[in-house]
């Protein structure tokens, strides 16, 4: 899979408060009316500009804070395409394997990439590439990677008990 | 080579040797949701399951936004009603009883050895009782619940060894946040953290709490101790669960050991944003305050009643601060009415609320105006933490939050 899109590059611990916050967590479960808060207490401009397949950078312990998932699955309704991080909180990183967005571990490229630039994710080979150069992400662990290629673990569990949709 | 407390108990879910970096498949013995249940029961119905594959496992208890804040929350708690009533769910707690993290093991489904998983990020705190316990997803409990597995990877462990005695008027508070100064957010991504060291093994079970509840803020997988003398008091009263202490071997792998001396510690803050950006509170004395929030899942237990109340009995709160108060659980509030608490407390102008997260999560009861302060006992001040991006948390013991709470402000109270 490829992935090409703007880069919204921000810092340190963005924790899920600030990309869901919890006031939200029973009373929004709409995908439009989630994609629209996404960032909301970090990024004011951010649901109202992102595109389709853009790509999020953040430094380390990316996620950190709740278990609530609608962190990650605001962001995908919002259309990001891939996130990429020198870490992540271990919940957050799960949630987006669970929810088949690509969560990167890539150090370099997060030093290396620039906010505002448009840069390319190929999955398969495990190359990012942008204006700095070329940079590699590891895969995922193989005992996952079957979750995070049915498109999550609701239909990766459904074929595992033999359900069809 | 020996094994740690993780590998331990992991490895027995699936009868072999595992070791530290192994991703395992195993079935949880508890399995804990709150008022999120609503959500998951729709994961589970979408899997296409009809039955839950073991309903004895959930337990479920509603704390989230107690009672019921508006129409959504209350269809929330009416769905959840509904689900583990089909279901057969039996350890089901509706919102007179408090916070999950308190009535789950005061019901008695926590002990020592147990795998527990919750789909709340503290469930790190059951680690307080010798279980090896993790937050989990949503989506990973509504599998839980069609076919009771869920991969888990066996972390590396990181030994807190902790010594010294706590001087006067110092708590776990002021040493977990001492920890978060200097381990960081990050600092135990993944890792399972051992708690240990003769300070640990004098501890107070509330005291000890606040360690494995506030474990996930340095990223832990897991935070556990070894049970000591009064946990193990504390089970024999509240559990009839059979159970098996499981600790870690003399010559088990730690990737790391810390030492912290509490001999000279001082009362700690952890100022807006984060929980590692603590100082001593002398460095912010002198801020002002709008709201002191006593009370939550970490610090909401009789021993801190007992410290609040010593603080502003036959005074006044300042009146410029309101000060809300949310007992940890139904049998907490009791005991602080018993032990008078609750009455000096009110006498000083508290605020007394039922049990329950309260504005933990900016849900309802005790939302922030924009530029208010508040000094809270609870574990996270993320920006908006308390439903406003405007306004700034601290995080204290709750001898500090009483002492700001009569001043008005920040103060050094040790001074």
């Amino acid at each position: 899979m490829k992935i090409k899109g703007r880069v919204w590059k921000y810092g340190d611990d963005v924790n899920t408060d600030v990309i869901f916050p919890g006031k939200y967590t029973y009373t929004l479960t709409d995908p439009k009316e989630m994609a629209k808060v996404a960032l909301e207490d970090l990024d004011a401009d951010f649901a109202e500009k992102v595109q389709k397949n853009d790509i999020i950078i953040g430094g380390k312990n990316f996620g950190c804070g709740s278990s609530r998932e609608q962190a990650v699955s605001c962001l995908v309704y919002a259309g990001v395409g891939a996130i990429i991080s020198k870490s992540y909180a271990r919940i957050f990183f799960r949630n987006c394997i669970n929810f088949g967005l690509p969560a990167l571990n890539a150090s370099d490229a997060v030093d290396g990439i620039e906010n505002g630039e448009i840069i390319e994710i190929d999955t398969e080979s495990g190359k990012i590439s942008c204006k700095a150069g070329v940079y590699s992400f590891p895969p995922l662990p193989k005992e996952v990677v079957g979750i995070f290629d049915a498109g999550g673990l609701i239909p990766y569990t459904k074929k595992q008990l033999g359900i069809k949709t | 080579m020996g094994k740690t407390l993780s590998e331990k108990i992991l490895g027995k879910k699936v009868n072999k040797d595992v070791v530290a970096g192994e991703i395992v498949e195993v079935e949880p013995d508890v399995a804990m949701s709150h008022d999120n249940t609503a959500a998951i029961s729709k994961s589970f119905y979408k899997i296409g399951v009809d039955k839950v594959f073991d309903p004895q496992k959930h337990v479920i208890i509603l704390d989230h936004c107690t009672p019921a804040a508006n129409s959504k929350f209350a269809q929330n708690h009416k769905d959840i009603r509904e689900f583990v009533t089909k279901q057969n769910i039996k350890n089901f707690y509706d919102i007179q009883h408090g916070v999950c993290h308190q009535v789950i093991h005061e019901k008695g489904h926590i002990y020592p050895g147990a795998l527990v998983v919750g789909s709340d990020s503290h469930s790190t705190s059951y680690g307080a009782f010798g279980a090896f316990s993790c937050g989990i997803g949503r989506s990973e409990m509504a599998v839980i619940m069609a076919r009771g597995k869920i991969w888990l990877k066996v972390p590396e462990t990181i030994k807190i060894y902790v010594k010294g005695k706590f001087p006067k008027g110092i708590s776990s508070k002021d040493l977990m946040l001492q920890i978060a100064r200097e381990i960081r957010a990050d600092g135990a991504l993944y890792k399972a953290i051992e708690f240990c060291g003769p300070t640990i093994d004098n501890m107070s079970v509330a005291s000890r709490f606040v360690l494995a509840n506030m474990a996930v803020e340095i990223g832990a997988k897991a935070g556990y101790m070894i049970p000591n003398q009064a946990t193990l008091d504390y089970l024999k009263k509240h559990t009839s669960r059979p159970y098996e202490i499981i600790e870690s071997d003399p010559d088990a792998t730690f990737e790391k050991t810390y030492t912290f001396d509490v001999s000279n510690l001082e009362p700690m803050v952890a100022k807006p944003h984060t929980v590692d950006n603590v100082s001593p509170i002398s460095e912010v004395a002198g801020t002002k305050i709008d709201q002191v929030f006593f009370g939550s899942c970490t610090n909401g237990r009789i021993e801190d009643f007992q410290v609040v109340s010593d603080v502003v009995k036959g005074k006044k709160i300042h009146p410029g601060v309101r000060m809300l108060v949310f007992p940890a659980s139904n049998t907490i509030y009791m005991e602080a009415l018993k032990q008078g608490f609750i009455q000096n407390l009110m006498e000083a102008g508290a605020v007394i609320m039922n049990p329950g997260c309260g504005p933990c999560m900016g849900n309802h009861e005790g939302i922030l105006a924009d530029n208010e302060v508040c000094v809270a006992t609870s574990n996270r001040n993320f920006k908006g933490r308390l439903g406003n991006k405007n306004s700034e948390v601290f995080l204290a013991s709750p001898r500090t939050a009483a002492e700001c709470a009569i001043a008005g402000k920040i103060v050094d109270w040790k001074k």
